[in-house]
């Protein structure tokens, strides 16, 4: 069953991510897939994350999916015009790669190249739409192709984001655009998310709540002040504070975040951030021990 | 204006050092009113220059004068290079380029130039424009969101917003100021999609001629 399937049955879902090396060398990036094999839909796959250059993306994709792996391929308009970014999805099509994700990426000068030209031709949302151009059987400009592609489009939302109302405009865009699905930024409180589910229920597109794995109180502190839309809340930085485990305090946090999702919407998006090991026994607390086919 | 500052004198001493008499021209218009290269500015760095020179024991002179406007012919006939072997111009590019295209020796830059842009204060200045070619100012409550969005994208605010501020910290995200001023005036524009921007009215517009018109020149 494909993510695509999974969510428009009515599963709930969970995607995780791995990350292209700098190199050739996919061993680790395999080992890592390897660890979350049989239970997760499918695989988030990297673009230059952070403009840190990378193995591209749609090799590392070819590589997972030749090992039985969904890889979801993130676009973003960080490096590529449109010309550039429409002969790509094409060709990602052409090799059975169809679950997308559009991004618009992060700026260049955060990178390892900051001298970089920064493209940004086109950003998350026109991306999706020329997408849905391109399912359409046409380019952006109007001009037909040969064979159709049949993409399944994703986006991203922080739904923490302060202010949150242009965050929400956006997301609003990005439906119209046609994102079928989203995967969140990392949520944390639930009752925060529930408020904002409320709303995006009406849309109709599938939510996957981002699930980070927390460590430890300072790996909490440090995204709370270094990533954008994130806030751990005191509380759960307390109890990792007092927590003799603090690891373990983090999978049963997250465990229970997972299982109150279930309820809330359509799946989870877990990033694992080099804990990939710890992801099977999050899921098996969260109560999905189901194997995924 | 035209938004310009002084290149670092390190930057500035090796481009004429090999030149014997070097004539130093200010721009009377946005150069003098970024406080780049007025004729304070003029007389400051020639000052600077055969100091650094004369310490260094070259041999290299220095000396000023200011035009009006370096991006016009009929000011350029004001200059008189005669008996200098460079031009250091403290104008725009566009003014070096200027004075390059209209007399014979070397000309060099002694100012970068930065932006369109307008004054926020003494000695402190604002990126507006970005000279795009297609002005969209009027979807977007006036804040430009190919210069003042970090990535110029056209449906922000990215994910790289933090409390209103940018992914790269250095300025209000244009988009979440696109977005305040929109709802503040009642526009609903906020939730319309922003169409790719059309990068060949630039590309295609390498000169304008309004004798010509659009179509001409296009
Ligand atoms: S849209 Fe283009 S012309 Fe208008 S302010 Fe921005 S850069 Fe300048
Ligand atoms: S944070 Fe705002 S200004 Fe900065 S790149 Fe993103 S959209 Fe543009």
């Amino acid at each position: 069953m494909s993510l695509r399937e999974a969510l428009e049955a009515g599963r709930f879902a969970v995607t995780s991510e791995v990350g292209p090396p700098k190199g050739i060398d996919v061993s680790a990036m395999m080992a890592s897939a390897e660890l979350l094999r049989g239970r997760v839909d499918a695989l988030n796959v990297t673009d230059n994350q952070a403009a840190v250059m990378r193995l591209s993306t749609i090799a590392a994709c070819v590589h997972l999916k030749q090992a039985g792996f969904e890889p979801v391929l993130q676009v973003t308009g960080r490096d590529r015009n449109r010309l550039a970014i429409q002969s790509d999805l094409l060709g990602a099509a052409s090799l059975g790669i169809t679950t997308v994700l559009a991004l618009t990426g992060d700026h260049v000068v955060v990178g390892d190249h900051r001298e970089a030209k920064a493209v940004f031709d086109l950003e998350s949302v026109q991306i999706l739409k020329v997408i849905a151009d391109l399912n359409a059987g046409h380019d952006m400009t109007g001009h037909d192709l040969i064979g159709t592609p049949e993409f399944y489009p994703g986006a991203v939302v922080t739904p923490g984001s302060v202010p949150l109302e242009p965050q929400i405009a956006k997301f609003e865009k990005k439906i119209a655009a046609g994102a079928r699905y989203f995967q969140t930024q990392a949520v944390f409180d639930i009752e925060a998310f529930a408020h904002f589910m409320s709303g995006a229920r009406e849309s109709g597109a599938k939510v996957l709540a981002g699930v980070v794995v927390l460590r430890s109180a300072r790996m909490a502190h440090f995204m709370n002040k270094n990533i954008p839309g994130i806030a751990v809340p005191d509380g759960i930085i307390a109890t990792l504070e007092r927590s003799e485990n603090p690891q373990q305090t983090g999978i049963e946090i997250a465990a229970r975040f997972i299982d109150e999702c279930k309820e809330v919407c359509d799946g989870v998006h877990i990033m694992a951030v080099g804990a990939e090991h710890l992801v099977p026994q999050i899921l098996d607390a969260a109560g999905l021990t189901e194997v995924i086919a | 204006m035209i938004v310009v500052r002084l290149k670092p004198l390190a930057e500035i001493c090796p481009m004429v050092a090999h030149h014997h008499r070097v004539l130093v021209v200010g721009c009377n218009t946005c150069a003098a009113v970024s406080l780049a290269g007025g004729e304070k500015e003029v007389e400051t760095l020639v000052a600077a220059l055969s100091l650094a020179s004369s310490a260094k024991h070259e041999t290299a002179q220095f000396e000023g004068d200011v035009v009006q406007r370096q991006c016009e012919p009929e000011f350029l006939e004001d200059l008189d290079a005669s008996g200098y072997d460079a031009i250091l111009s403290m104008g725009c590019g566009a003014g070096v380029a200027f004075i390059a295209e209209n007399c014979q020796l070397p000309v060099y830059p002694a100012l970068d130039t930065m932006f369109i842009g307008v004054s926020k204060g003494f000695g402190s200045w604002q990126a507006e424009c970005s000279a795009c070619g297609s002005c969209v100012l009027g979807e977007t409550a006036g804040i430009c969101p190919i210069t003042r969005c970090a990535k110029g994208i056209m449906n922000g605010p990215c994910g790289g917003v933090q409390d209103g501020v940018c992914e790269l910290g250095d300025r209000d995200c244009a988009w979440v100021l696109i977005h305040d001023r929109l709802a503040a005036q009642g526009r609903d524009k906020a939730c319309s999609i922003g169409d790719p921007k059309d990068n060949a009215a630039k590309t295609l517009c390498p000169e304008w001629d309004m004798n010509k018109g659009h179509g001409e020149s296009r």
